[in-house]
């Protein structure tokens, strides 16, 4: 499955600068597998676990419109011209806060 | 430095006000490599908390593709910290994604005045800024 992935700029320092990249794989976990053959590290930034079995808490992948979370995560199949974006999560808090 | 007109600072102020406890957070958009924050945007809280924000991920996704649509970028991403400091935590400066983008926090700890300071965050370092409203 050939697919279209959004870079987002904290993360294109992988991709050569690149904003948008090609990737192949029937789920999410294969095309990160796929990009990380030609975008060394890109993987390590997305995965989470020993063998990068979940996804990066931090990381919201999307598949077209929808949050891969509601499709089964990194199981999520992928279907032929599918768009997937990355971005990173907008987050944070006073929670370990500088007093 | 960060230059931002009253009425975006007043809308931070008034939104991280209005959610107080909780943290309040959003962006104020501008054209791509303005550094000029003009469209003010308030965000979900989707953690609702007095200690931790987060986007809603659908929400995020909407405002990003329009944000591109538009030629615009986040020039600022501001949130509240509503009983510390308005200085990045620990979590803030692990979790800032956005380097060209102005870190804003606004603190409301204090009922009658709210600190509101600029920070960029890129790679874990913090470097505050001035800022001038215009």
């Amino acid at each position: 499955m050939a697919v279209q992935v959004r870079v987002p700029t904290i993360l294109r320092t992988y991709t050569g600068g690149a904003k948008l990249v090609e990737g192949t794989g029937d789920t999410v976990a294969a095309l990160f597998l796929d990009l990380d053959s030609r975008y060394d590290g890109l993987r390590g930034r997305l995965v989470t676990g020993d063998d990068g079995t979940e996804l990066h808490r931090f990381v919201n992948i999307y598949i077209n419109d929808e949050d891969v979370r509601f499709l089964g995560g990194l199981d999520a199949k992928l279907g032929d011209g599918d768009e997937v974006t990355i971005l990173p999560a907008v987050a944070g808090g006073s929670a370990d806060a500088r007093v | 430095m960060l230059r931002i007109d009253r009425a975006c600072y007043e809308a931070i102020v008034a939104h991280a006000r209005r959610d107080h406890p909780d943290e309040a957070c959003g962006v104020v958009a501008g054209p791509a490599g303005s550094d000029r924050p003009e469209r003010f945007i308030a965000m979900e809280n989707a953690e609702r908390s007095p200690t931790f924000y987060r986007f809603d991920a659908t929400e995020q996704l909407r405002v990003w593709r329009e944000m591109d649509d538009r030629d615009e970028e986040p020039v600022v991403i501001y949130h509240s910290h509503t009983a510390t400091e308005a200085y990045p935590s620990r979590t803030d400066i692990s979790l800032a994604g956005e380097p060209g983008a102005h870190y804003v926090l606004a603190s409301t700890r204090e009922p009658d005045s709210t600190e509101f300071r600029s920070f960029r965050i890129v790679d874990g370092a913090v470097t505050e800024e001035p800022v001038e409203i215009v």
